[in-house]
């Protein structure tokens, strides 16, 4: 089932997360290879996303090990692994509501001058990015808002522009924490276009809930229920596995 | 206080371009001021001015943390205070020049600031406001045990205002006045510009969401510390320059309730605001000043305004003037 080492970017082995008494995610072995966009999913509460904030340190497992790129990064701080290349997304979109739509992608661009401690330097300096920036802006259909406060756009674009800012790092490996949550049909398809887009050269993991863009966007699907792996493979596979139709029917949804 | 023309409103479209025209015009029309204040009639006193000056400062460099950090610290009054003390025991028992003395004050400032914040950052919220707090009220007994430094309750009285630089005797109130109004404008300036460097928008973004920045790689606590300690130091600046200007340190700058003051100050002028703070300490040390008469009625009418500022305009008085121009001021 899994291929040489080289090929997997990311690997955990048996993941556990204890929360006082409960256990939100058990013994979870999970490998992605390079290059595929892997999905996570499950019925609300098999665990999906205290597995997606161990994976990207925003939790510490209780147990069992995470290997990125063959490191071990079980111990590492969340704003490290953002410098090695694996940069997450969450699923309240996360945009600087007070800074332009610009800024909130130049932010992003700013991390590759390494640490901005120069208070004393005018953001002058930073204009150099703006080219990038807008580029990036545009690439996600913001352009004409570039100058406006996050703040102030539909919920679709700030999932639209909290995508450029996760691309604006050139990340290797992104996490998506339910890219389309609370979206209407248009945003849907513009986003699911989007992150078909930028997947070439990347690996994406995604948590998601919508059966239909799973389908279509993953090329492997690992499916949680209760903490646990329950079934893993394509669609195909994985949607006429028994345990997984009687893990969605069971937890009411159809 | 910035009481200049206001450039006409850009256009819809070029809005939010670019303000640096706007507080160019802001600033020059600020030094202006500053140098024409002793000349005004009935508020044109020179030790009053400096006093606005020195607690605008304070306030100034409090809002950095707070309006532009989003860090609420409820200790400032340590590092104004401290720095007070250091500066007018060096100006006095050691005969220091004013600038030395005053380089000193901000100094300590700075290394209390550095001590207390890679503390305090470790938490966050109330939990951050508490421990400054509890940090700060320990630089409040320290100075009151310790009277050969400090004291006691009786402060540093008579601070002697030396030479500056050893040569430029600071002889009148209003020589005095030129250099606090010297050492405030360099101070806002350079408050100016930290909010507007590439360090001032990572901690910006840290303010409008810290679990995001942290995600794009930034390490967020060693920014809060950065920035912890820029403004303690800058508190440490305000502090120094009041004990020579006004020649006093007392317990009365350590005390929590002048924590709670530039809390005050900051909220009524408008946090967040480049210009908010100093509106703001204005108003608060004007009070102060005109409503002595009313003896202890004037902490009354302080917090019917505080309450009524936090009730009518959550934005503070420059809040709702920037609002209003739509630009931020």
């Amino acid at each position: 089932m899994v291929g040489t080492t080289d090929d997997i970017i990311l690997q955990t082995r048996g993941l556990t997360k204890d929360f006082k008494g409960f256990t939100a995610v058990s013994e979870v072995d999970l490998a992605v290879r390079r290059g595929t966009i892997h999905a996570l999913i499950g019925p609300n509460g098999a665990g999906k996303t205290t597995c997606f904030n161990l994976l990207t340190k925003f939790l510490i497992p209780t147990r069992g090990t995470i290997t990125y790129k063959g490191q071990d990064i079980t111990g590492a701080k969340p704003a490290d692994i953002a410098r090695l290349g694996l940069v997450r997304s969450f699923q309240i979109s996360a945009v600087f509501p007070h800074l332009t739509v610009l800024e909130n992608v130049r932010i992003a661009l700013q991390r590759k001058r390494g640490d901005s401690f120069d208070f004393w330097n005018s953001e002058q300096v930073l204009k150099a990015l703006d080219g990038e920036a807008a580029r990036l802006v545009e690439a996600v259909g913001l352009a004409e808002f570039s100058r406006h406060q996050a703040v102030e756009l539909s919920y679709g674009r700030k999932r639209a522009l909290e995508i450029a800012t996760t691309l604006a790092l050139d990340p290797e490996m992104m996490l998506l924490d339910e890219p389309m949550a609370g979206m209407g049909h248009e945003d849907v398809d513009r986003i699911s276009e989007l992150i078909r887009r930028v997947s070439a050269n990347r690996t994406i993991l995604m948590v998601e809930h919508n059966l239909s863009v799973v389908a279509s966007l993953s090329d492997r699907i690992t499916v949680l229920a209760r903490g646990k792996v329950l079934a893993e493979g394509d669609y195909a596979t994985v949607s006429k596995d028994p345990l997984v139709i009687e893990a969605y029917i069971g937890a009411g949804h159809g | 206080m910035a009481e200049v023309t206001i450039t006409p409103p850009a256009p819809e479209n070029a809005e939010q371009a670019d303000h640096s025209a706007l507080h160019r015009t802001l600033f020059i029309g600020m030094a202006a001021l500053l140098v024409v204040l002793p000349f005004i009639p009935v508020i044109g006193y020179p030790f009053f001015l400096m006093k606005v000056l020195c607690f605008a400062l304070f306030a100034c460099a409090f809002n950095l943390m707070l309006g532009y950090g989003g860090l609420l610290s409820f200790g400032h009054a340590a590092y104004f205070g401290f720095a007070a003390y250091v500066a007018a025991y060096t100006a006095k028992h050691w005969g220091l020049t004013p600038e030395v003395s005053i380089l000193l004050g901000t100094g300590s400032g700075a290394v209390l600031g550095l001590a207390f914040g890679a503390l305090a950052i470790r938490r966050q919220g109330i939990y951050f406001a508490m421990i400054t707090l509890a940090l700060a009220q320990m630089v409040y007994f320290f100075s009151l045990q310790a009277p050969r430094f400090t004291g006691g309750e009786d402060g540093i009285q008579a601070v002697p205002r030396n030479a500056l630089f050893g040569v430029l005797p600071l002889g009148n109130d209003t020589t005095t006045y030129y250099l606090v109004a010297v050492i405030f404008f360099v101070g806002v300036l350079l408050i100016y510009r930290i909010i507007h460097s590439p360090f001032g928008q990572v901690l910006k973004a840290i303010r409008d969401n810290e679990a995001r920045a942290v995600s794009l790689g930034y390490r967020v606590n060693q920014y809060k510390l950065a920035v912890f300690v820029l403004s303690a130091s800058l508190a440490g600046l305000a502090g120094a320059t009041k004990a020579i200007a006004v020649q006093l340190a007392s317990l009365t700058d350590v005390h929590w309730s002048m924590s709670g003051e530039v809390v005050l100050m900051t909220l009524v002028g408008g946090m967040g605001t480049v210009f908010g703070p100093i509106v703001g300490a204005a108003v608060i040390i004007s009070m102060q000043n005109f409503l002595a008469g009313l003896g202890a009625w004037v902490t009354v009418v302080q917090g019917v305004i505080f309450v009524i500022c936090v009730l009518v305009f959550r934005e503070g008085i420059v809040g709702v003037i920037g609002k209003w121009l739509k630009k931020p001021l």
